[in-house]
């Protein structure tokens, strides 16, 4: 068992250690959900965005709850980058040659995105804050939000690092990371409520999970609990079969790629 | 020397998707001894050493690495080996000694243990005062250097090198060669792969010529130069018309082992020179053979490589990276 956390120790902090080097990507990566979406995109539609629609006090506390959920979706998908990387430069089959549990590389990388997107997560509730957006159920619903994060994040890092094992190049990574991303935001109620959607998107968005998570976690930002609760309820139970899903696919793929 | 085996290769067999990389090869290796796999690329060097190494499993056949299955006892396999990949498998943001700290761990050494180990290595390599920058700084020559380092960390029995020398300059090359025999001197086996007939010949104990997935000869380079039977006469004819008469009349001769036709002259397999030279000499002189060149040369590994494999290694050398 030591053994066992001596080797995700150390491969976490290497992932970390790797992300400080790169202190302009990491600056970038940080910044950019924030100033894009929130900033720019938050107060740019403050006037254009229905009030009786959105139902919410002003715009950019009602794309709040969409930017977290944004975040944790890009960086989940994001999150077998440095594991493709590894396998392209054969660092990965030096890992692979070491007496390591197969599953440490994979945890690793699992504590190393769900840490870096909860740091994200709660500087953009900052952010946010500082637009005049108080999160309506206090530090509790802060801790409930980070929750909802990590339970939708291990689903998408796991796809991720499965596609990372799978694909030929990493061209072909990046262009079903796009392809994924994007109709997941916009087939989605980040940007825009279910009820104020064309139908047929609409009734798209609600096979999105990421609808489910947004749903439960603006409720948490706008309203407070009594209305929140159920929609975490909820969000749970999607989540752990979205989840199941994800590592069961997954699992496959990563017992196949390394043995 | 001792001959116990480190390694036992049997009937190992190894496709993908349809192809067979290596197909029903068995050899072993001698504890203490440098094993090469020399070939051209795609010959199936990589895939033997990756069986080896626990990287890939077996179609059928099986491979045991000092008595132990590299399927069943995988673990047991890597925490006796260390490996040299290829690739400069190094995290360019990482330093030399980051590295060697991020295998400690992964080698489960303690704190105190690692620490030792890495600064032995990092003098042994030459890296001392480079280990604490990032390793996008580090040349060619230097990323090589702490792969070796990296493979050395666990201690292991056998180190596996998967063409060391690829794409370095010269020095480097030599540099290499010396860390690769120091090591033997402290009793480590070492495998390596390589496609470079020099370095197979000055560097290993024993090798395989592989080359389409099956081993086509084994032995010490010396053994493998004696067994091609003689030594090479090579002639050029100013005339080249002449060249069948000179072989069916040389072919007959009893000093003569083989006699073959070149596009230029004649390569003719002799056992004993002094004999052979004047019956050549005498035998074009009396055919009228005029002589632009003749050269005379013991076997070299080369000559085993074509014979065994039927063309030059040079034929197919990759483009080399170099950096």
């Amino acid at each position: 068992m030591s053994e066992y956390w001596q080797e995700i120790h150390a491969l976490t902090m290497r992932w970390v250690r790797r992300l400080s080097r790169e202190k302009f990507s990491m600056l970038f990566t940080l910044v950019q959900p924030m100033l894009f979406w929130l900033i720019f995109f938050g107060n740019l539609f403050q006037r254009a965005a229905d009030m009786q629609i959105t139902q919410a006090p002003d715009y950019i506390s009602f794309l709040t709850a969409g930017v977290v959920v944004m975040t944790v979706l890009n960086n989940g998908l994001a999150g077998g980058v440095d594991l493709l990387f590894d396998k392209e430069n054969g660092f990965l089959e030096r890992l692979m040659t070491t007496p390591i549990h197969r599953s440490s590389v994979i945890l690793s990388r699992f504590i190393f995105v769900m840490t870096i997107t909860s740091l994200q997560v709660l500087v953009i509730i900052g952010v946010a804050f500082l637009f005049g957006v108080q999160p309506a159920t206090g530090l509790l619903g802060i801790a409930t939000i980070l929750m909802i994060g990590m339970l939708f994040g291990v689903g998408l890092t796991a796809i991720s690092m499965a596609m990372a094992f799978s694909v030929k190049s990493h061209g072909d990574f990046f262009s079903v990371l796009g392809f994924l991303s994007r109709p997941m935001i916009f087939l989605s109620s980040a940007l825009v409520p279910l009820a104020g959607m064309p139908a047929w998107m609409g009734f798209l968005a609600r096979f999105n999970p990421m609808t489910w998570a947004i749903d439960a976690v603006r409720p948490l930002i706008l309203t407070g609990w009594t209305e929140a609760l159920p929609h975490v309820g909820m969000v749970v139970v999607v989540m752990v079969i979205f989840d199941a899903l994800c590592l069961y696919g997954s699992a496959k793929v990563f017992r196949r790629a390394m043995g | 020397m001792d001959r116990a085996f480190a390694i036992q290769v049997s009937r190992l067999t190894k496709a993908y998707d349809g192809h067979t990389a290596v197909s029903d090869l068995s050899f072993e290796v001698y504890a203490g001894e440098i094993f090469g796999l020399l070939g051209p690329n795609g010959a199936g060097k990589s895939t033997t050493l990756r069986t080896l190494i626990t990287l890939l499993t077996p179609t059928s056949g099986t491979a045991s690495v000092l008595g132990h299955d590299t399927v069943r006892e995988a673990d047991v396999v890597r925490r006796l080996i260390g490996y040299v990949p290829q690739e400069r498998a190094i995290d360019r943001f990482l330093t030399g000694r980051e590295h060697l700290e991020l295998l400690g761990a992964l080698y489960h050494l303690s704190k105190a243990e690692a620490a030792r180990r890495i600064a032995e290595l990092l003098k042994l390599v030459e890296l001392e005062e480079a280990a604490d920058r990032a390793a996008k700084t580090y040349s060619g020559g230097m990323k090589r250097k702490l792969d070796i380092a990296c493979g050395l960390l666990p201690d292991p029995k056998i180190l596996f090198l998967d063409e060391p020398t690829l794409g370095l300059d010269v020095q480097s090359r030599l540099r290499i060669w010396d860390y690769v025999r120091m090591l033997k001197e402290r009793g480590m086996t070492i495998v390596m792969t390589t496609n470079y007939l020099d370095e197979a010949d000055q560097l290993c104990d024993r090798l395989a010529i592989i080359d389409g997935g099956k081993i086509k000869t084994l032995g010490s380079p010396a053994e493998l130069k004696v067994g091609l039977g003689g030594d090479i006469v090579s002639l050029t004819l100013k005339d080249q018309s002449k060249i069948p008469t000179l072989v069916s009349a040389l072919t007959r001769h009893p000093a003569m082992r083989a006699v073959k036709a070149t596009p230029t002259g004649l390569d003719i397999r002799v056992e004993s020179p002094e004999k052979a030279l004047p019956a050549i000499l005498e035998f074009a002189n009396r055919l009228d053979c005029q002589l632009e060149f003749i050269e005379y040369h013991r076997p070299r590994l080369d000559d085993v490589f074509i014979a065994h494999t039927g063309r030059s290694i040079k034929d197919d050398l990759p483009k080399e990276n170099v950096e």
